[in-house]
């Protein structure tokens, strides 16, 4: 096997490690603030069905993110309204929310199944993506690639270095404090719960017009819940979220070329690597219970009631 | 105060008040409130969809319940439900979030036909209570897993128990396409149909209910015998209730644990076997419609409580039928199904929150008073 084989493994596991580093970003912007969301399954698919709906109607893709990313916004707003202005159990309502997108998703796109779509187009820089090597191997992906890791780097700044993410860190770490002080905890959870909705529908969206350009029902087919993972897994740091979900994302794109290298096992049960690898990980990273002590947001999954 | 804190009061100027003690009358009020709030929003997608209310509900929520074939199917697909709720209920009053009750069921399914397959017909009349133990076995030890990481390795029972359930069906997948499809079958992917004593007895001529509706009732008594009269079934009451205090009196989480995962284990298995060597008479790639997942809103909308789970499983098994029936009927989509089954719990949770809280509209020289205060 030589490079030129390489070349379109790497670039396979780049892409599918996209839509799992919109999720994963999202959710770890949720849960820095003290929220769990076990609804990214649902927002994913709540996405990936309206872009598609939305670039059938429009045929443009533009049009469709945007609709994606509206769509799964507005399904959070629901969870954020039920965990942090009802006070609802955050992990029954994440629940419940994966189990109303699933429905959602089915019911709004039964027309859907079978249509063809425009996929994403990758960039084409004349003379630039041509170039031997480098240009097929890192200038050659769709804008959205390149958006996620931008989006890596300008979440890294805002938590780590801008007074905002300070305010969201607060508000994860001691939402008792931060309201003792004047952060407007309840409104800092649900713009950090949008985030994460708007981040969730961007990655179903990308499922349903770039990675399999059509619709399928519950085609995310568990990505929302390794998103979820892959937030615990990199202990809430978005560095570690990015190396994650790039190995996962050569996980899922290792059952297509293992046959081709000869990998005599039945397709069934390299289907179940992602799964499987999941698993893995985090009883790696669970091993040790101070791991996750000192790493999780201390208010995380609980709620929140000012006068309390 | 801040600008935004005051722009949400103003959109929302209530303020929720703790009750001084949760409202007993809320607690089984806020369900049938819940199933009221779903059946309007019915109305409402029918109405969007161009249909003619009335008859739309006729047809969704009435027109199963009509002849008795109608009703066996209402009770043989509450049998699944209420088994996975069952067990599902043990564990979340135990806080422990078992959600992996599909692929359970799809285990105690493979484990229960590989001894339908196999020994079918040299068991005789012991093939299906060995095919029972075995899906329940089957569905225990795909639990297991999940209770040996979390007690083992603290890792979340949530994301393993649902990582499971996508290796439970591609591992259903590949006995169906490989080593146990059919020679005969010409080519689908699926078993061969179970031998005649490896079939569940219908329980009432004209309808496909079988016996495993009863066991289901049973399993209901003895869950509800297990969490008010025994030691055990206290112990995962309290740590559910208060962990703290849980931890004080030296009740071992580890044990509560395993217990709440086994005993929903085991559960899920049955129904799986009862769906198999029931309705289905065969292993084939699907074996369930996410009864599993739908369990959980089961479980919830009977309030945890075994009889409550009984009476939830019968509403949520007569979504899946008009579902259907509105398919045949309306040409609606059936999938509107999933969307009535995750609007009933959104809806119980937010009435829910009316045990233990009141809404107090907040009056203007209240917050007048708040906004000096701050």
């Amino acid at each position: 096997m030589n490079f030129e084989h390489l070349i379109p493994i790497f670039v396979s596991t780049v892409v599918a490690a996209t839509p799992l580093i919109y999720a994963a970003l999202g959710e770890l912007v949720t849960e820095r603030a003290g929220v769990l969301n076990l609804g990214v399954e649902g927002m994913m698919l709540v996405g990936a069905v309206a872009a598609f709906a939305a670039g059938i109607a429009t045929g443009s893709l533009v049009l469709a993110f945007l609709a994606g990313m509206l769509a799964a916004t507005a399904v959070s707003l629901l969870f954020a309204f039920l965990t942090l202005s009802l006070q609802t159990n955050q992990v029954a309502t994440g629940l419940a929310l994966t189990l109303f997108g699933v429905g959602l998703s089915a019911f709004i796109g039964r027309g859907y199944s079978g249509m063809p779509i425009e996929r994403v187009p990758r960039l084409d820089i004349p003379g630039i993506s041509d170039l031997p090597v480098i240009g097929p191997l890192l200038l050659n992906y769709d804008a959205l690639v390149y958006l996620s890791i931008a989006l890596y780097f300008a979440l890294s700044w805002f938590l780590n270095h801008s007074r905002a993410g300070l305010r969201l860190r607060a508000t994860g770490e001691s939402p008792t404090v931060a309201h003792a002080i004047g952060e407007p905890v309840i409104v800092i959870r649900y713009l950090a719960v949008m985030f994460g909705g708007a981040m969730s529908g961007i990655a179903g969206a990308y499922l349903s017009t770039a990675l399999t350009p059509m619709w399928v029902e519950g085609m995310s087919a568990g990505r929302g819940w390794i998103a979820l993972a892959l937030v615990v897994f990199a202990t809430w740091k978005p560095l570690r979220v990015m190396l994650g979900a790039y190995l996962f994302g050569g996980v899922t794109v290792m059952q297509l070329y293992a046959q081709g290298f000869g990998v005599d096992v039945p397709s069934e049960f390299l289907s179940m690597l992602p799964y499987a690898a999941t698993i893995v990980v985090l009883v790696i990273i669970c091993r040790d219970p101070k791991t996750i002590l000192l790493n999780q947001p201390a208010s995380l999954g609980k709620s929140f009631h000012p006068d309390a | 105060m801040s600008l935004p804190s005051q722009l949400l009061q103003t959109l929302w100027p209530f303020r929720l008040e703790k009750r001084p003690e949760p409202s007993s009358t809320m607690r089984l009020a806020s369900p049938l409130i819940a199933a009221t709030a779903m059946a309007l929003t019915g109305l409402i997608v029918f109405l969007i969809l161009g249909k003619d209310p009335v008859t739309a509900f006729q047809v969704f929520f009435l027109k199963p319940l009509s002849t008795t074939y109608d009703l066996g199917e209402l009770a043989l697909k509450a049998t699944p439900l209420m088994l996975c709720a069952l067990g599902l209920a043990l564990g979340f009053r135990a806080n422990v979030w078992n959600i992996g009750a599909e692929g359970q069921l799809t285990l105690g399914a493979i484990a229960g036909s590989g001894i339908a397959l196999f020994w079918g017909e040299a068991l005789g009349s012991f093939a299906l209570p060995v095919m029972m133990i075995a899906g329940a076995l089957g569905g225990m030890a795909w639990a297991a897993i999940p209770a040996f990481l979390r007690t083992r390795f603290h890792t979340n029972e949530i994301l393993v128990s649902l990582m499971l359930v996508y290796i439970a069906q591609q591992l259903l997948g590949y006995l169906v396409h490989g080593p146990w499809r059919d020679p005969d079958g010409n080519n689908f992917p699926q078993s061969k149909v179970f031998v005649e004593n490896a079939i569940l007895p219908m329980l009432v001529e004209g309808t496909r209910v079988t016996a495993a509706f009863i066991v289901a009732l049973l399993l209901a008594v003895a869950s509800w015998v297990f969490s008010t009269k025994t030691f055990a079934g206290y112990r995962m009451l309290v740590a559910g209730l208060a962990p703290q205090a849980a931890a004080y009196a030296g009740f071992s989480e580890r044990r509560n644990i395993w217990l709440a995962l086994l005993i929903g284990g085991g559960m899920a298995g049955l129904a799986g076997i009862s769906e198999v060597a029931g309705p289905i008479g065969l292993l084939q790639p699907v074996v369930s419609p996410g009864y599993g997942f739908a369990a959980i809103i089961v479980a919830f909308v009977g309030r945890l409580h075994p009889f409550g789970i009984v009476l939830a499983s019968l509403l949520m098994s007569l979504l899946y039928l008009g579902g259907e029936a509105a398919q045949i009927d309306l040409q609606l989509p059936s999938s509107i199904t999933g969307l009535f089954q995750g609007s009933l719990l959104f809806y119980l949770l937010a009435a829910d929150l009316f045990i233990t809280f009141r809404l107090r509209r907040i009056r203007r020289e209240s917050r007048a008073v708040a906004g000096v205060a701050s």
